[in-house]
């Protein structure tokens, strides 16, 4: 009989300073009247470090991890999507939008830790962009059911649904130009609804600082090719959460250096995430967050999920370097000074983000994932045909086909992120670990 | 004549690929396919190039598994399906105007499996409300129309434009006249009457087409419907080319006496106003057009056109239509009911799919069309 490897493990020595500043995210916002502070509310791609010139004193809540949050815990997500679809909306929408705007009708709000207390927190502002249809959308209602209950919520969204430039394509100057226009519009706005004067030198911080934490996260994410992988994916979402919602911060490139150099650190040593590791797979879109436990489930068959396209790319930012090869973004070569400057820099850097080329050419998002599969040496990839997510669906079913064509095996499932309605964990797991089997993986003894 | 006009825009639907094939014989000149009224037509007739509007068909749309996922909704399903089977062999060339996520899988999966002559995509903006859609549309549209000259070798001059606007804006002209009548008290056409005329537009020459318009507004004036109005019901919401649906309702004692949909009003609303820049004029016309809710924030400028044309044409209740999976749709549906009701019209929501279910939906219909009568019509 074989005997099956055991890697070490170790826990990540800064997953509690990860948690302890989502925890402290959710409470500034919760709290930023009570400390003489703004707040606002918009998505988890809309370009943050422009509200940030607004002052030091100015917190945000982004819609889809609050979304993914209210869909972890399951009951208070069933009482969202109840109190939508009384309202007349249809239950086949956004399930991170239907999660929001649940919680704002019911007039609740959950904590990091499920507590529910009375009071969805009203923001001073929504700042949001837009390039699926729902983005625009979803803030639109939100201020109009804001508005039901007497609160005029002013709200600013930026169309960035310019295209895609493919690896080897300079994006238009008058794509890049009409995004900053809109920018600069922006601002003027936000001093107009806040009263505050806008202060650039902040405006520059925070652009370098999104620029920086971005890139870092790719470079995390590079050393998961490391064999064994010393993260697996269900732990890589409580960590590439930070850029979704603080991406801007100076807090968020701090933590993403630790983490650099702790997992750097892991990979030298050869710390495992889990400890059989002897199949590797990918994802793709998000998880069905209510059902994590399949990565639990993965594991006693020695599968492990070391990332996808989603958790490296949604926030990551990468670039096809000249060998062919994919890696993390090269930084510009200077931080921003002025104004135009970081307007500049952060609409050309924002345009390159990978998952928003599927948007346009599915076929740019295989040869993603291709080059993954090739340079994490990935055995496998797991497609989530997500029904609560129709921007990181688009064009999945081109993403297989693109995949089968590489000779890639691939497992198609069909759930939804945020509406456990949607998803059959059991005719699931039926179902992938007969696909495990017919890969020659045979369940681990316990 | 009347009866002829709307029995051969009625014909040519039916018969649209026969046409088409038809059409390319007698001139010689291309064909073009699109997916979304957010295509300039304007450029393509400058070029004599024929556009033609790419629906579907009503057939479960089972080809198309491999390569949309079906959570996106039927029409870009049964679109990309009539490709797959070939409907639509005689197109040399597709091309879409961004609108929303599921249209653009039609235009991608028809790109990359239908062999086709020619593909190309315009970032028509999302931001239809900001001042810097237009120019950047124009530059877009300059970017198609050199795209367009490339592939046919042939020079598009302003005078070329210059005609395709006016073919354009002289066939939507006449379809609103034709909507002007139905305004009257007892107006003189049906909803199923109007879905075809504008249907068939974007099927056609419009040219052809709006000759035959021109003898149809000689002789409206004169024709009489023989059957009862019933309630005057507006039809608003997604894509909607289901003609059987919209005898089936009229059947029951209703009159449609105006839409909301890119198959009626949306399409022919608005005109371009010439001027020197002939793109800059186009792409004006397409940004404040009245638009697609997918385009539409973060005011709700659709929902306001739609109360007024509610009140213009006096309905007295909508049927308020989503086609499953079309997100901008559903997402307006309460804003929208609650604006209608604010002044005085009723809603009833109905969810589409590639085919109705009219043994359950004429239930739900007529129950709805009670309750516009009034008690006494059941006594």
């Amino acid at each position: 009989m074989t005997e099956i490897k055991k890697y070490p493990t170790e826990l990540l020595k800064c997953w509690n300073e990860g948690k302890n500043l989502r925890k402290s995210y959710y409470d500034d916002y919760l709290r930023a009247h009570e400390k003489g502070g703004i707040r606002w509310a918009g998505g988890a791609w809309t370009f943050s470090s422009i509200p940030a010139g607004l002052g030091e004193d100015v917190y945000c809540i982004t819609g889809e991890p609050y979304g993914a949050t209210i869909a972890f815990f399951k009951d208070f997500a069933a009482q969202c999507h109840d109190a939508v679809e009384a309202a007349g909306f249809p239950r086949t929408l956004c399930a991170y939008m239907r999660n929001y705007w649940g919680a704002i009708l019911l007039d609740k709000h959950v904590l990091t830790d499920g507590t529910v207390v009375e009071g969805a927190p009203i923001p001073d502002f929504i700042w949001q962009d837009h390039i699926c249809c729902s983005h625009g959308k979803w803030y639109q209602v939100v201020k109009w059911l804001e508005k039901k209950k007497g609160k005029d919520v002013p709200m600013y969204c930026v169309d960035v649904s310019v295209g895609y430039a493919g690896p080897n394509e300079k994006i238009e100057d008058y794509k890049v130009n009409y995004i900053i226009q809109q920018l600069n519009d922006g601002i003027d706005w936000l001093e107009k609804v806040t009263g505050r004067e806008y202060n650039d030198k902040l405006l520059c911080d925070a652009v370098w600082n999104e620029i920086k934490a971005t890139s870092l996260w790719a470079e995390i994410c590079s050393l998961n090719k490391a064999i064994p992988a010393p993260l697996d994916e269900k732990s890589m979402y409580s960590l590439y959460v930070m850029a979704t919602l603080i991406k801007h911060r100076p807090e968020c490139v701090a933590f993403y250096e630790t983490l650099r150099d702790e997992v750097k650190d892991r990979a030298n040593r050869g710390i495992a995430a889990t400890p059989y590791e002897r199949f590797r797979v990918i994802t793709d879109t998000q998880p069905p967050w209510g059902f994590l436990k399949v990565f639990r489930e993965m594991e006693k068959y020695g599968v492990v999920s070391l990332g996808s396209l989603y958790t490296f790319g949604l926030i990551g930012m990468w670039e096809f370097k000249s060998d062919g090869t994919w890696a993390p973004k090269t930084l510009p070569e200077k931080k921003p000074q002025t104004r135009e400057e970081a307007l500049r820099a952060i609409v050309e850097w924002t345009l390159h983000k990978p998952e928003w080329a599927h948007f346009y050419r599915p076929e740019l998002k295989t040869q993603m994932m291709k080059e993954i599969v090739d340079q994490w040496k990935v055995n496998a990839v797991l497609l989530h045909y997500n029904r609560g997510c129709e921007g990181l669906s688009v064009h999945i079913a081109e993403n297989r086909l693109g995949l089968l064509d590489a000779g890639i095996p691939v497992f198609p499932f069909e759930g939804n992120m945020g509406d456990e309605r949607e998803f059959d964990f059991a005719g699931t797991m039926a179902r992938l670990t007969a696909f495990f089997e017919s890969m020659g993986l045979k369940k681990l003894k316990e | 004549m009347v009866e002829e006009a709307f029995e051969t825009f009625r014909e040519w639907i039916d018969n649209r690929h026969k046409y088409a094939k038809a059409w390319k014989e007698r001139t010689g000149n291309k064909i073009v396919g699109y997916f979304c009224t957010y295509v300039p037509e304007e450029i393509l007739y400058a070029t004599n190039i024929l556009p033609v509007r790419i629906l579907g068909s009503h057939e479960p749309p089972t080809v198309t598994e491999p390569y949309i996922f079906a959570m996106f909704c039927h029409l870009c399903r049964d679109c990309l399906a009539q490709g797959l089977k070939g409907k639509f062999d005689y197109l040399d060339g597709i091309v879409e105007g961004q609108s929303c996520l599921h249209l653009r899988q039609a235009f991608n999966a028809w790109r990359l499996h239908i062999p086709i002559d020619y593909t190309h995509w315009i970032h028509v903006p999302h931001g239809i409300q900001t001042p810097h859609a237009v120019p950047f549309l124009t530059q877009e549209l300059a970017k198609f129309k050199r795209s367009l000259e490339k592939w046919t070798g042939k020079k598009i001059t302003n005078e070329d434009l210059d005609r395709g606007i006016k073919i354009l804006n002289r066939n939507r002209e006449l379809m609103r006249r034709v909507y002007e009548y139905r305004k009257l008290d007892n107006p003189k056409i049906t909803g199923l009457e109007v879905m075809e005329m504008v249907l068939s537009s974007q099927m056609t020459d419009k040219e052809e087409h709006s000759k035959l318009l021109e003898q149809l507004l000689r002789e409206l004036p004169n024709r009489k419907l023989n059957r009862n109005l019933g309630v005057r019901l507006m039809i608003i919401g997604s894509e909607d080319d289901d003609r059987l649906f919209m005898k089936n309702v009229e059947d029951l004692g209703a009159t449609f006496v105006i839409d909301e949909h890119c198959t009626g009003s949306r399409y022919l609303w608005d005109d371009v106003v010439p001027s020197e820049d002939r793109l800059l004029a186009i792409a004006t016309r397409y940004i404040h057009r009245v638009p697609c809710p997918s385009k539409d924030w973060p005011k709700f400028t659709r929902i306001q056109h739609a109360v007024n044309l509610a009140k213009q044409f006096k309905a007295q209740g909508a049927l308020v239509i989503q086609n499953k999976f079309c997100d901008p749709h559903g997402i307006e549906v309460p804003p929208l009911r609650e604006s209608l009701k604010d002044i005085g019209v009723p809603t009833y929501p109905l969810e589409f799919d590639v085919t109705v279910p009219w043994g359950q939906f004429r239930t739900r219909v007529e129950a709805f069309l009670e309750t516009l009568t009034g008690l006494e019509e059941l006594f």
